[in-house]
């Protein structure tokens, strides 16, 4: 017997993890959740693990019926969540009894929300990961994208599980709290995007180096878990080069014969052999991520110290919001 | 091959990622430095190693900047990208002389033309050669893995006789089916999934390149070298009821 049941999937909807790593030199992509730091709050709010895996839907959203009563939390872009008719939270950990229905609308801000269940959700690992990979069919339930009538069954809770769903059947109105993602994650209106120089970058022609880091770009509807095509200034080399190809990685923007980038996402290829003029740090991917078609982004130019401090940054702001959650479960 | 690695560039990709640049061209050389420095990293791994990935000219090596920066006892320098080059570095010259890298051979059997190979024709024709030729060209070489990448186990392979190159279809077609061997210029290479693809599709492997159960998941890796074996509608349906197989 599953413990949700899928009565609507919305647009695209599947289960991912962090990433299926290691096999890349095998040509098998990472996958894994376009905007995790989404995803790793998300399971640290039903006290999972990080890298356990949830639900990543995209721009509309599921409807979930609950046949046992379970820890959730929502994260990620609101998507007017639902139980039962009336709003449900977000960013924090709700107890859905069972035979409520979860409901989400359609992006209001951001284009991707989160939902982890508490102990994760029960589906074989392949090579490590929970992870779907639609086009090789493998990974999250069966290999492909949810669809109506699937079920899936959320694992055995941990002890911060066990503790918050407690406090949430016991509680008052006083037991409210809810994590600011912010600055891990902005959902700003045409935020800017902090970005290396590729390692093509120098190869690019005065007038394309400029033009990349001044003008806005336009994320067309040709976007999605594999990569964004973008509109703006066409780029160009300064002359022809032969390239051989290397592995590329998520954030990684790279230039096609057209002039126009295209940001390679979490689906992407493990190698390519476009010249690369710009690279996303990691801290911003989750911002990029949630970044619905047809709005714009600036590209702002940083080091890679620069890089590696938010980078640290961000981790030690997750530990913080770990801690707290286990305190809030305790006291 | 020492002054390949000693003399190998390092540069950042991002904060979790940075390139070990072997060499400036192709050459079993910088093919073999690659494979020789990825493998003993795979066997050496620092903490905060994710994985690497192997490639024409270079190594990408992908880490967990802050189990990195957590790794060291007193935190003396703040850049995981500089932790991880010292690292590289001191592996580069530690294992300058050691032993060498060899990878397996395999041969991959081939059903050549008709409704398996449907542009062995159109080769044969392009290259004013007989259907038999190409097939002998094609067969009669080892050709060595360079890297995989693209799509799961599909291979990049190297070597192949201009003799037989030929221009990819202007037209691309919407699926090649799994198995596929086709030309690309003077690429050869074997699909292992359903793809849309441009390339000449000359035959067919009963053979399977990828099954995400097994370990590893991708027949092929890079280092290995292939020969294809050309096999008879018979042979193939045998092989097809045996599985994998390797030579």
């Amino acid at each position: 017997m599953n413990s949700v049941s899928v009565l609507e999937p919305g647009l695209y909807t599947s289960i991912q993890d962090i990433g299926r790593f290691g096999y890349q030199k095998y040509g098998v992509i990472v996958s894994g959740a376009m905007d995790s730091y989404a995803l790793r709050i998300a399971n640290l709010l039903v006290g999972n693990k990080e890298e356990e895996a949830g639900i990543e839907m995209t721009l509309s959203g599921a409807t979930l019926q609950f046949q046992k009563t379970d820890l959730i939390a929502i994260t990620g872009g609101d998507f007017m969540p639902h139980i039962d008719e009336k709003p449900a939270p977000m960013w924090r950990p709700i107890l859905i009894s069972k035979g409520s229905v979860l409901q989400f609308k359609f992006a209001v801000k951001g284009c991707r929300a989160y939902i982890a269940f508490a102990g994760g959700i029960q589906v074989p690992k392949v090579m490590r990961s929970k992870s779907t990979y639609v086009r090789a069919g493998i990974g999250g339930l069966y290999g492909r994208i949810l669809q109506r009538g699937d079920g899936f069954t959320s694992g055995n809770w941990s002890y911060i599980a066990e503790a918050l769903a407690q406090k949430l059947a016991s509680s008052s109105q006083r037991y409210s709290w809810s994590v600011n993602p912010y600055p891990l994650i902005r959902f700003h209106q045409n935020p800017s995007i902090r970005v290396l120089k590729g390692s093509e970058y120098d190869r690019f022609d005065e007038a394309s180096k400029q033009a990349f880091f001044s003008a806005p770009y336009t994320i067309t509807p040709q976007a999605d878990r594999m990569g964004y095509r973008l509109t703006g200034p066409s780029l160009a080399l300064a002359e022809k080069i032969e390239l051989f190809s290397e592995a590329v990685t998520y954030g990684t923007v790279q230039v096609p014969t057209n002039g126009l980038p295209i940001i390679l996402m979490a689906d992407r290829q493990t190698t390519g052999g476009y010249p690369k003029i710009a690279q996303v740090i990691t801290a911003d991917l989750s911002t990029l991520a949630q970044l619905q078609p047809n709005t714009s982004v600036r590209f702002q130019k940083v080091d890679l110290e620069e890089a590696e401090t938010i980078f640290l940054q961000n981790e030690h702001i997750l530990q913080q919001i770990a801690i707290q959650i286990e305190i809030k479960a305790s006291y | 091959m020492n002054h390949l690695l000693t003399g190998a560039e390092l540069r950042p990709i991002n904060d979790s990622a940075l390139v070990v640049q072997l060499g400036k061209e192709p050459s079993p050389m910088v093919h073999e430095g690659v494979m020789y420095f990825s493998t003993l990293l795979e066997e050496n791994p620092f903490h905060g190693f994710i994985e690497c990935v192997p490639a024409y000219l270079n190594v990408t090596v992908y880490y967990n900047p802050y189990l990195v920066y957590q790794s060291q006892s007193f935190h003396t320098i703040v850049s995981p990208f500089e932790i991880v080059c010292n690292y590289i570095k001191y592996l580069l010259h530690q294992l300058a002389d050691q032993k060498r890298f060899t990878g397996s051979k395999i041969v991959i059997p081939v059903l050549y033309g008709n409704e398996y190979g449907p542009d062995l024709d159109y080769v044969a024709q392009y290259n004013k050669l007989s259907i038999e030729d190409v097939v002998r060209i094609h067969t009669e070489k080892e050709y060595l893995v360079y890297m995989i990448g693209f799509a799961p186990g599909f291979p990049f392979i190297g070597g192949m006789s201009k003799q037989i190159a030929t221009p990819r279809k202007s037209t691309p077609r919407l699926a090649i089916a799994p198995g596929s061997v086709g030309i690309a210029g003077e690429q050869t290479g074997v699909y292992p999934l359903e793809t849309p693809g441009g390339w000449q599709i000359i035959g067919r492997t009963p053979i399977k390149l990828f099954l995400s159960e097994q370990v590893p998941p991708s027949l092929l890796k890079a280092g290995d070298t292939i020969q294809f074996l050309s096999i008879s509608h018979k042979e193939y349906q045998q092989y097809e009821q045996g599985g994998r197989k390797n030579e």
